[in-house]
């Protein structure tokens, strides 16, 4: 297989680079950097880079589907979420009384982004972000993410992800419509 | 400071060498024997990875690997999570491989749990898998490259091609390299709309790179006078060894996983074992290309047949997941060689014990074997071809 010239092979190689080389002035898929940070990439849907916490409607504190159910703390597998239950309940988005987190830390220094809370979560409050410009000169406050810097809103979830939100929006919409219905059911059977 | 036998500290461990070669009447130099380290800071060493060299000129007398730089307990780590939280770290073994890294280990926990992933979960792992085996295969021929000199070329054509795959992969799990997208009895999500055209499109752009890339290195006459007769592994010691993957396959031994085992739906394609004849760095070359025209083979039927249906089997837990007691091996052919986890339930959350076979650990075990008598720069090549990562040697 070995070309009859010697160095036959090295100039067949040559013809190789210099065709990826003029190429690379007439076809798109030769030249294929792209010129961070001036130019970027489109962003992928399913793209992940840490944890956010969902509020709905206007009030982060009011709306915060988290219920301090500590689930994704002990499943967490580097460990770094850090969870204080509240002592008082606060209605969720169906009503319903729940506990709040009084303190919810992330500490994206040791957050590995592997979306296992966010698979575990069973309130959907607990979502993967995509932002991943994070870079700070303080590397323990800094990177310490306090509840009021994870809390996001819906729309802002909405944005990132639109398919998985329209999902998620449609699940709890129907878990909420069930959730009135049976209440009503309860009202209207109480008098009688 | 050159090692003599006067400043040799009483009580050192004996050495199975002398300092003193032999005399220049038997033909050797007639100088001292030079001990060097090489690395683990060295271009060539894939990671902190180091070698103790003895020298005599050039030539590698004795050879001592080196290495655990990048241990961080994941065994250990292993049997103190749960099933499910092994599963991103084991992203981290061979980090250019998460995604067969992540089928074996929900192997050894389906075997362990009883659990069928449904037919679509297992097209995807096999499509999943080859792609992570081309990837693979051609960042390992440009880095080969690179250690041999060929400074950025094959490395960046190489380069440009794996950015296709890895697109996909963020695509459909979220992440370039820790995809962490495998769950015991099928797959975290499915397909992405459009992510089969998309593949389907890499794979059938695949070949003319292939091409192109055979003709720039294949008979390239340096290429061929660094890598033949370099490094010969007789098929007899790497049985021995137990060496697997593409070096044992070089060395000429018909081993492959994929067919042995059959694991998955592997028996449902058809596609050949290439192997080598004289087990030098060019085979284990050769055997790589040919290897990733074998995966096309694979690909092309896999991406065409993917049915519908669901990507989780229905007895899956998430959380709450309690094997019963017992013990399971589950191993595939990873791009490396024969990965395998090696699980102990005790019916509790965390597995009792939790152990790797990492391919890279096992074959870097006849570096030693491979390069005595040749040059030190030969070393580098030879290293170069078993293919490493330290994040899976060293664990």
């Amino acid at each position: 297989m070995s070309s009859p010239l010697l160095g036959g092979g090295i100039i067949k190689g040559l013809a190789e680079t210099a065709r990826n080389f003029v190429g690379s002035y007439v076809k798109e898929d030769r030249l294929v950097t792209v010129q961070y940070p001036e130019e970027r990439l489109p962003r992928q849907e399913a793209a992940r880079s840490f944890p956010f916490l969902v509020y709905d409607g206007d009030d982060w504190q009011k709306g915060l589907r988290c219920v301090a159910c500590l689930i994704c703390e002990k499943e967490c597998p580097p460990q770094c979420i850090y969870i204080v239950k509240d002592t008082v309940r606060k209605p969720d988005y169906a009503g319903k009384l729940q506990f709040q987190p009084k303190v919810f830390d992330i500490d994206t220094s040791v957050c590995m982004s592997c979306q296992i809370c966010v698979e575990v979560c069973p309130f959907d409050a607990i979502k993967m972000d995509v932002e991943y410009e994070l870079s700070t000169g303080d590397r323990f406050g800094g990177l310490l993410q306090r509840k009021e810097q994870l809390a996001k809103s819906n729309e802002y979830y909405r944005k990132i992800h639109p398919a998985e939100a329209a999902e998620v929006d449609a699940r709890l919409g129907a878990e909420k419509a069930k959730a009135d219905a049976k209440a009503k059911a309860a009202a209207a059977a109480k008098p009688a | 400071m050159q090692a003599t036998p006067d400043n040799l500290k009483a009580g050192e461990p004996p050495r199975n060498y002398e300092l003193r070669p032999k005399s220049l009447a038997d033909g050797s130099l007639g100088g001292d024997l030079l001990e060097i380290s090489m690395g683990p800071q060295h271009p060539s060493t894939h990671g902190v990875f180091r070698m103790d060299l003895v020298l005599d000129g050039e030539r590698v007398v004795k050879l001592k690997p080196v290495f655990g730089y990048l241990h961080r307990n994941h065994e250990k780590i292993g049997e103190n999570t749960t099933y499910l939280g092994s599963m991103p770290y084991t992203d981290r073994l061979d980090y250019f491989c998460s995604l067969t890294n992540n089928w074996a280990y929900a192997l050894a926990v389906e075997t362990l749990a009883g659990l069928q992933p449904p037919e679509r979960a297992e097209y995807i792992r096999v499509i999943t898998a080859e792609l992570t085996r081309l990837q693979n295969h051609i960042s390992l021929v440009g880095f080969l490259l690179q250690d041999m000199g060929a400074m950025g070329t094959p490395l960046m054509y190489a380069f440009r091609e794996r950015e296709k795959i890895l697109d996909l992969f963020e695509s459909l799990t979220g992440a370039r390299m820790m995809c962490n997208y495998m769950r015991f009895g099928g797959c975290r999500c499915d397909l992405p709309p459009g992510w089969l055209e998309r593949a389907k499109q890499v794979v059938n752009e695949f070949p003319r790179f292939l091409d192109e890339f055979e003709a720039l290195l294949n008979e390239n006459e340096i290429l061929m006078s660094r890598t033949q007769g370099v490094g010969c592994l007789s098929s007899r010691l790497a049985v021995n060894a137990s060496i697997t993957g593409p070096m044992l396959r070089a060395s000429g031994v018909n081993y492959d996983i994929r067919k042995v085992d059959e694991y998955g739906i592997y028996d449902r394609f058809s596609f050949r074992v290439p192997l080598g004849e004289h087990g030098d760095v060019y085979d284990r070359y050769m055997v790589r290309i040919l290897e990733m025209r074998e995966s096309l083979k694979i690909l092309q039927p896999a991406l065409q047949d993917i049915p519908e249906g669901p990507i989780v089997d229905p007895k899956a837990k998430l959380r709450g997941f309690r094997p019963k007691s017992g013990e399971a091996y589950g191993r595939i052919e990873a791009p490396k060689g024969e990965l395998g986890f090696y699980l102990i339930s005790d019916g509790s959350p965390n597995p009792y014990r939790y152990r790797v076979r990492p391919p890279s650990f096992i074959n870097l075990t006849i570096l030693e074997d491979m390069c005595l008598g040749h040059h030190v720069a030969d070393v580098v090549v030879i290293l170069g071809s078993v293919d490493i990562v330290m994040g899976e040697v060293d664990r």
